[in-house]
């Protein structure tokens, strides 16, 4: 995955997440306690509070940061926990065929079908309010995406001659499953992960805002709740809520390149397309023009005369 | 009298524009075809042969670019025409039989729309004309006419391949190109069909360039011949003589690698070692390492064609004739 | 030593090498469930032995039967009916719903794409080593290096250092296929079904695999199933061979007996099919005569070939005929020999 550093789109994503990642470390440290009244309520951003104030006078940029470690901590985690469910019941289903993947594939049908939100209201309403009933209410209602999608793979990589060879090798099939078939889908696992982190931290952030959060907690959505339910809108002041957004959607964005950069780099003829275009001088790539005529390729050929 | 050039190939290259470099698939290929002659491209594993007859058709997707050499096809020159015009001159005077009738065929059409659909496209005749001509393409074929109407996946391998190759007649063009056409089929469907295409050769008075990666086959079928290797025409000659005399030693080689049915078995050996990677391309004759001839020119220049005989041409530094004794 | 939670097949473990023929296999038939109640029998009533150190060819087109024949000996598939005997042992009553340890140590298997046997992200050696450990062939880290270096010379892969710590894609497909022969290998098989092993090599590479295991073969008495649609392959590597078509066998012998003198229509249709570079191609057929699609074998009375054969009776439409024999070692499935 060495490439995936030489990738540019890599390296921005992971650049920006880096920077949420240090923030959401050592922010905190660094900023105060984010519930402490500083100031007036609702003043716009200034030298003495760059962010400004919230409608209860508390420092908006301490919210932010201080909401960056919750929110991104509980993304990462729900994001693994579904991978990892939707990754054992997936290979499972895939690996075994007959009856276990019959079984396995209703269950994984049933829960894509059952409506998100209102499974979170209703579990939400019966548990403590908290970051551990969101992420298990994400969990639940998140898992089977990315099972039925590992589950394609398992079952075409089950069919595969290598696992047919390693069958009459005589390995286990537990053996086969670890060492044989998942290594095969770590670019699918990885995409799997990064998907089910951006599902997470988005999820997350949405309940919060509807209020199912543990509203005396700071987290990105928690904000955006309070922003919201103090009126931020009307009354004009933005920024008790663009911070809190324009992070969570630069996170987004920034998961999207690297799940880009991995598609580009898992996929060589992509790259070659591109190298295609440059080496031709072209803007853009036509797959349907005729196979085009050069006299003199740049960067020189390296056949010999 | 040889017949008169139809296809005219003059140093033909085709390089792959990769990160990594521009890797040559094609090198600086040349050969002839006569009208009503069928050529057979002979050559090992890797995609010069299907190359060379995209490449003719300027058929080859990125990151392929042709990078020198003339195609030139009844006086005219196919790599200076637009993208229109190489429309209207594919399928009217050069069309394409692939090895996969899978990938030619839609799957979603009938069968005898796509044929009606071809010839409607190109002629302006109405729908009526073109399902007659369908109709009689398929007698030519061996297809029944009940047959038009169904869908590629109710054929078989065999009809459905016999599909492609009346799509591929249906405008009756000058030149066929036909790439692995029976590859995917049984024996006994590969002759039958080849018969026929034969067959259809004579009376319609096409041109062939055949593909293929089994010499029997080609040298059963073909007139002339040329075997590529590594991306690079070593001989080429009439069909009867690559049997009887062939020059080039890796074109000896091959012929001594037959397993014939009827042929009691004897110790053989093949030819040690393997083709070179494309990535990383030999200086001189491609064909040293594994020749048991090569001499020190052999590592430093690459072996142009040359004349051996009658329309016989060999890139080898040795000299005519050379170990004919020891055939 | 047992396949995990499996009860040992002590039987095919401790077989003697007793008078029974290495493999022996009694009406093996294998058939699919289609939707709809139907069923697509794709192997019937299949018999035939393999002696150590002979090889048995499986000769035919695609629906013969024969891929699926060898993936019910090396046990990748469960047969519908029959019976397989390893050393005269019944394995399929013995270890019915999957082989075990000793049998996969006994018959090993060769597929026919080099590209896709050997799984891209593990080592030559890790695919050298994995069966070495696994049947306990070796256990001390340089016992088991040198181990993985003498396969790799014994199929002709030297420097064996440098082609055990290289990966499948920087090798040839000649290259991985003697990989995936030095991995049956590994753990001294007494059978080995090669299926097509050299339909996707070169030409020029295929004489020099079929001679590495005609080597292997005589130096340790191992028997293989060559499966092909090559006869000129069957006829230069095989002592025995089998005509498969629809699913059966319809004509067996000493494989030159069969080519030179082949009885069964089917095979002389085969046999005439074949490109020859020197034989002329011939006129075509009656447009409509002889091409029929042949998609599925045809079960049904009468024989599956009588409507492509040149020599059909009324008889071979009602009557499907049985194996007989025609001559000693040679038995053949047609009213031509009754």
């Amino acid at each position: 995955m060495r490439s995936l550093l030489e990738n540019r789109k890599a390296l921005v994503g992971l650049g920006i997440l880096g920077v949420f990642a240090a923030v959401a470390a050592i922010g905190p440290w660094l900023v105060g306690d984010p519930t402490d009244f500083v100031a007036v309520p609702l003043l716009p951003p200034s030298f003495a509070h760059w962010l400004g104030t919230t409608a209860q006078g508390q420092d908006v940029l301490a919210q932010t940061v201080a909401g960056a470690r919750s929110t991104l901590f509980l993304g990462v985690i729900v994001g693994l926990a579904t991978v990892t469910v939707g990754a054992i019941v997936g290979t499972a289903a895939g690996y075994f065929g007959g009856w276990v993947d019959e079984v396995l594939s209703l269950v994984i049908n049933l829960f894509l079908l059952m409506p998100g939100l209102p499974l979170c209201v209703v579990i939400a309403a019966y548990l403590p309010a908290g970051p551990v009933t969101i992420g298990l209410v994400l969990v639940i209602t998140g898992w089977a995406w990315s099972a039925r999608v590992i589950r394609a793979q398992a079952l075409s990589l089950r069919q595969s001659v290598f696992v047919s060879s390693a069958v009459v090798i005589g390995e286990s099939p537990l053996r086969i499953v670890l060492l044989e078939i998942l290594p095969n889908m770590t670019s699918l696992l990885a995409s799997s992960l990064i998907g089910a982190t951006t599902y997470a931290i988005g999820a997350e952030v949405g309940l919060e805002f509807l209020g199912m959060g543990d509203l005396g907690a700071v987290t990105w959505g928690t904000n955006l709740y309070w922003a919201s339910n103090d009126v931020a809108l009307p009354s004009g002041s933005w920024w008790t809520f663009v911070p809190t957004g324009a992070c969570i959607a630069l996170c987004g964005f920034a998961l999207a390149l690297v799940n880009n950069a991995l598609d580009e780099i898992s996929n060589p003829r992509l790259s070659a397309e591109r190298a295609f275009v440059r080496a031709t001088g072209r803007k853009r790539l036509d797959l349907h023009a005729p196979t085009p005529v050069l006299k003199s390729v740049q960067g020189g050929s390296n056949a010999p005369r | 009298m040889p017949p008169a050039d139809l296809l005219v190939i003059e140093d033909l290259r085709v390089e792959y524009l990769t990160e990594g470099g521009a890797v040559r698939v094609v090198d600086d290929v040349s050969f002839r075809i006569g009208a009503g002659e069928a050529y057979g491209l002979a050559g090992e594993s890797g995609r010069g042969k299907s190359t060379i007859a995209l490449a003719i058709l300027r058929l080859l997707r990125p990151p392929a670019a042709i990078t020198n050499g003339r195609v030139s096809f009844d006086g005219t020159d196919l790599l200076s025409l637009s993208a229109s015009e190489l429309r209207d001159f594919r399928w009217k005077q050069i069309s394409l039989v692939t090895q996969s009738a899978m990938s030619a065929l839609n799957p979603v059409l009938r069968v005898g729309d796509q044929i009606t659909d071809a010839i409607c496209a190109h002629e302006g005749v109405s729908r009526r004309v073109a399902l007659e001509r369908a109709a009689g393409l398929c007698d030519v074929v061996g297809i029944d006419r009940e047959r038009l109407r169904s869908y590629p996946h109710e054929l078989s391998g065999g009809m459905r391949q016999r599909a492609v190759i009346a799509i591929a007649l249906c405008l009756h063009p000058k030149l066929i190109i036909m790439d692995e056409p029976t590859t995917a089929l049984d024996v006994v469907v590969q002759k039958q069909i080849l018969r026929r295409i034969l067959a259809l050769k004579e009376k319609m008075g096409f041109s062939i360039l055949f593909i293929t990666h089994d010499l029997a086959l080609m040298l059963q079928i073909c007139a002339r011949v040329g075997i590529l290797y590594a991306g690079r025409l070593l001989e080429t000659a009439p069909a009867a003589t690559i049997l009887s005399a062939p020059q080039h030693p890796y074109t000896r080689g091959l012929m001594s690698c037959f397993l014939e049915v009827h042929q009691p078995r004897a110790d053989r050996r093949g030819i040690p070692g393997a083709p070179p990677d494309p990535r990383y391309p030999l200086a001189g004759c491609p064909f040293h390492p594994r020749c048991a001839f090569a001499m020190d020119a052999c590592r430093e220049t690459r072996p142009p064609l040359a004349p051996r005989g009658a329309r016989h041409e060999s890139a080898c530094l040795l000299p005519a004739g050379h170990g004919e004794a020891a055939k | 030593m047992t396949a995990a939670g499996r009860p040992a097949s002590a039987a095919v473990a401790a077989a003697a090498e007793g008078e029974a023929p290495l493999l022996s296999v009694r009406r093996l038939g294998k058939s699919f469930r289609l939707d709809r109640g139907r069923e697509l029998a794709v192997l019937r009533d299949v018999s035939f032995d393999v002696g150590a150190g002979e090889v048995v060819a499986l000769v035919g087109e695609s629906g013969s039967g024969k891929s699926t024949t060898a993936l019910l000996i090396a046990r990748l598939l469960v047969p519908t009916t029959g019976e397989i005997r390893l050393r005269g042992v019944d394995v399929l009553a013995s270890e019915p719903r999957h082989a075990s340890l000793a049998y996969r140590r006994q018959v090993q298997m060769i597929f026919q794409d080099p590209f896709a046997s050997l799984n891209p992200i593990h080592t030559i050696r890790y695919h050298l080593e994995r069966p070495l450990l696994r049947h306990g062939e070796a256990r001390a880290e340089a016992d088991l290096a040198e181990k993985v270096n003498r396969l790799l010379e014994t199929v002709g892969l030297t420097p064996a250092a440098d082609f055990a710590r290289r990966h499948p894609h920087q090798l040839s497909g000649g290259q991985r296929q003697r990989v995936a022969i030095a991995r049956a290998l590994s753990v001294n098989p007494a059978l080995i079904v090669a299926d097509e092993p050299t339909s996707m090599l070169d030409v020029s590479l295929r004489i020099d695999l079929l001679n590495l295991m005609r080597d292997i073969k005589s130096d340790r008495r191992i028997g293989y199933l060559f499966i092909t649609h090559d006869l000129g392959s069957a006829r230069y590597f095989a002592d025995r061979l089998l005509v498969m078509y629809a699913g059966e066998i319809v004509e067996a012998g000493r494989s030159d007996d069969v080519l030179d003198a082949p009885a069964h229509p089917y095979t002389r249709l085969l046999i005439s099919s074949v490109p020859s570079a020197t034989a002329a191609l011939g006129a075509p057929e009656e447009p409509g005569g002889g091409v029929v699609a042949r998609t599925a074998p045809v079960i049904g009375r009468g024989c599956p070939f009588a409507d492509r054969c040149p020599s059909v009776m009324d008889r071979c439409r009602e009557q499907a005929p049985a194996l007989r024999p025609l001559s000693p070692g040679r038995t053949v499935r047609c009213h031509l020999y009754p």
